[in-house]
């Protein structure tokens, strides 16, 4: 659709961007009936930019977030991060891309089972091919930097769930990607401990790093310099936090927990 | 390199998962014991009936009287046969010849007595079959010539009759006739018939004349059988053909006529004993390779198991930059780390299993694992990994990472 692009031009400004889509499309076969996830998307994201992206369940908003993290593939339109273009990149290099680019958080911090957090951080360093030495260093940097840097010997089942989603964080932030993709950051935290780690994602975001949260909730949304909507595969709004005009976010009561109003099996129609 | 940066991440693995790991390795440690111990046991049993047949005495020739078949004519063979065998200007390969006389007799000590077979021989019967006395002396040339009333007796025989006192220089009564005892022979270790400690040892003539009253042809006194030492294994097959002939020639038998005489070779004994333990150990071997083969399988199974179970472990390492390879060498690496340890592990068993069947008094030789097994089961461990390894590590690859992470 691109109707929105003028509007966000405002904030990517003179900045590079980072992320540009241009009509993007995602068709799922299921059966005999055609999916459509995505119905046609452009945006643009500019480095250092702190997007939350919502929408209800079947929008295609996990679609989206598939794409944008080089987990997924377009089925039609064009998509480069920082200026590389990825539609044509083989497996393997959209790993590495993945390795170097993206930072990923998930609402299940999704840890190794009974391996500590060193390790943990250390895994997309091994990925990189970093010598064991450098990627040591650079782990315990990375968890001192989530403030984890007297835990770093712990495992999965001696952190609460703050600290969890911190080393999930650390991990995310050790091979200095240029994109952090945090999906439900809050999702699976009690509210004091979801505000810390938002907490700590505005520090990081102030440091530079572009910041996507894919999110239900409003409160989580409206921390965001900027809210993309979606609902049945295209953007229907994309614009500042300040100025809101997102019907998904009006017809939601209010902040923890929100659901969406928009019923999953619209998408389908 | 990067393969070895894997051993890692999977001894990671392994350690994080004790208990599927332990599960995991069981059938490969049970494969790889059961493969060693039962071949263990084929080469134990080989090595102990080799030596059984070498403790009887070094490149010997046995002629017994009688055909190989049918009735036996029991004065076939006598004192002449032997005596002409030990010419050594005819045979000149020949180092020893020891003729016997025996047969069985009711040995009486005091109240004690039983029943054992009585050989009568010469004094050089003891090199020839490798005795070793205990204690006292083995018949001399002299005792024989003479035809003395003296024995040399079993290690079993002495502890049945004499218990722990020393017999040397005792009395025994053989079927009526009394015997000197100056000599005890050490254990041989056998068992069974023909085994030097349930025998005694009499000057050949005593036996002949005094106890069982032997036969003549033609005016030499039968034995029953003849010991020939040869001069080395090389010469055995010469020599037996050798003696063939001479003996036929002097028993006067046709050409179309059947030996009246058997020579057993204890080369051709250590050959089929060979042959028949090399056989015992493939066929053990291969009934433990099953159970390798299914080991194996097992492995293939949970690690299928813990590939489904670890889909969202394999979603996360996808997403962190991990490439086919890396998953595929990662669950490779594991499984082939999991059956070298399991490997390792069945070794340590085996050898376990081998000292513990050591301590039943049933075990009448010992479990003779080999080098050379070892280092083939650790090999088919390994190679067990690989191959039941790499199924499971394909369908690691395989796997959607949206599907496994489930993102929302």
């Amino acid at each position: 659709m691109g109707k929105n692009s003028a509007e966000h031009a405002e904030h990517a400004d003179d900045r590079d961007p980072v992320i540009t889509m241009r009509d993007v499309t995602k068709t799922y076969q299921m059966g005999a009936m055609q999916v459509h996830a995505l119905r046609g998307v452009s945006l643009e994201i500019a480095a250092g930019e702190y997007v939350a992206i919502v929408g209800a369940s079947g929008s295609g908003k996990s679609t989206l977030m598939n794409i944008i993290g080089l987990l997924d593939w377009p089925t039609s339109g064009a998509y480069a991060i920082n200026g590389v273009e990825v539609a044509r990149l083989s497996k393997n290099r959209l790993a590495d891309l993945r390795n170097r680019e993206i930072g990923f958080v998930f609402q299940r911090f999704h840890l190794l089972p009974r391996t500590t957090a060193r390790r943990q951080v250390e895994l997309p360093l091994f990925y990189a091919g970093v010598p064991d030495r450098t990627a040591r260093r650079r782990a315990l940097d990375a968890l001192a930097q989530v403030g984890l840097g007297e835990r770093v010997d712990h495992r999965p089942d001696e952190l609460s769930g703050g600290q969890q989603q911190r080393v999930a964080i650390a991990r995310a932030l050790v091979t200095q990607p240029s994109i952090l993709l945090a999906d439900e950051p809050t999702g699976a935290l009690d509210s004091q401990t979801g505000k810390e780690v938002m907490a700590l994602f505005h520090e990081l975001n102030e440091q530079g790093i572009t910041l996507i949260v894919v999110t239900h909730d409003l409160g989580i949304a409206s921390q965001a310099q900027r809210i993309i909507t979606l609902r049945d595969g295209e953007i229907i709004s994309d614009a500042p936090a300040a100025r809101q005009t997102s019907p998904f976010l009006s017809a939601s009561t209010n902040g923890q927990g929100a659901r969406p109003a928009i019923p999953a099996q619209e998408v389908l129609a | 390199m990067k393969v070895f940066r894997y051993l890692a991440v999977s001894v990671d693995s392994i350690f994080a998962h004790k208990l599927r790991a332990a599960l995991t390795m069981l059938g490969i440690i049970i494969g790889i014991a059961a493969v060693l111990v039962t071949v263990g046991i084929g080469s134990g049993a080989a090595a102990s009936i080799t030596e059984r047949i070498e403790s009887s005495g070094t490149n010997l020739l046995t002629i017994s009287a009688g055909a190989s078949r049918g009735l036996s004519s029991t004065s076939s063979l006598t004192l002449a046969d032997a005596d002409l065998l030990a010419d050594a200007t005819l045979f000149p390969d020949i180092v020893a010849v020891a003729p016997q006389y025996s047969s069985s007799a009711t040995v009486i000590f005091g109240s004690s007595e039983g029943s054992y077979t009585v050989v009568g021989t010469t004094a050089n019967y003891a090199t020839v079959r490798n005795l070793t006395v205990a204690g006292g002396a083995f018949l001399s040339d002299a005792q024989v010539a003479e035809s003395e009333s003296v024995a040399v007796i079993g290690d079993t025989v002495a502890s049945d009759l004499f218990g722990a006192d020393d017999p040397v220089g005792q009395t025994v009564r053989v079927d009526d006739t009394l015997f000197t005892v100056i000599g005890v022979l050490e254990a041989s270790g056998g068992s069974g018939f023909g085994s030097s400690d349930s025998q005694i040892y009499v000057p050949l003539g005593s036996a002949q004349g005094r106890l069982f009253n032997a036969g003549r042809s033609n005016g030499s006194y039968a034995v029953s059988s003849i010991s020939v030492q040869g001069a080395g294994s090389a010469v055995l097959d010469a020599l037996q053909v050798q003696i063939e002939q001479i003996l036929r020639l002097r028993h006067r038998l046709a050409a179309a006529d059947e030996n009246d005489f058997m020579i057993q070779n204890q080369a051709d004994m250590l050959q089929i004993a060979s042959d028949v333990s090399g056989t015992l150990t493939a066929l053990l071997g291969s009934i433990g390779a099953v159970s390798l083969i299914v080991g194996g399988i097992g492995i293939m199974n949970i690690m299928l198991v813990s590939v489904t179970e670890r889909t969202s472990e394999i979603g996360l390492r996808r997403a962190l930059g991990a490439h086919d390879g890396d998953i595929l060498l990662q669950f490779l690496v594991e499984a082939l780390v999991l059956c070298a340890l399991g490997g390792v592990v069945g070794i340590g068993l085996s050898f376990a299993i081998a000292q513990g069947l050591a301590l039943l008094p049933a075990m009448s030789y010992r479990i003779v694992i080999e080098p050379w097994a070892v280092a083939l089961a650790l090999a088919v461990s390994t190679a067990s990994g690989f191959i039941f390894g790499l199924y499971p590590a394909m369908r690691a690859t395989k796997l959607d990472p949206i599907e496994a992470l489930r993102f929302e």
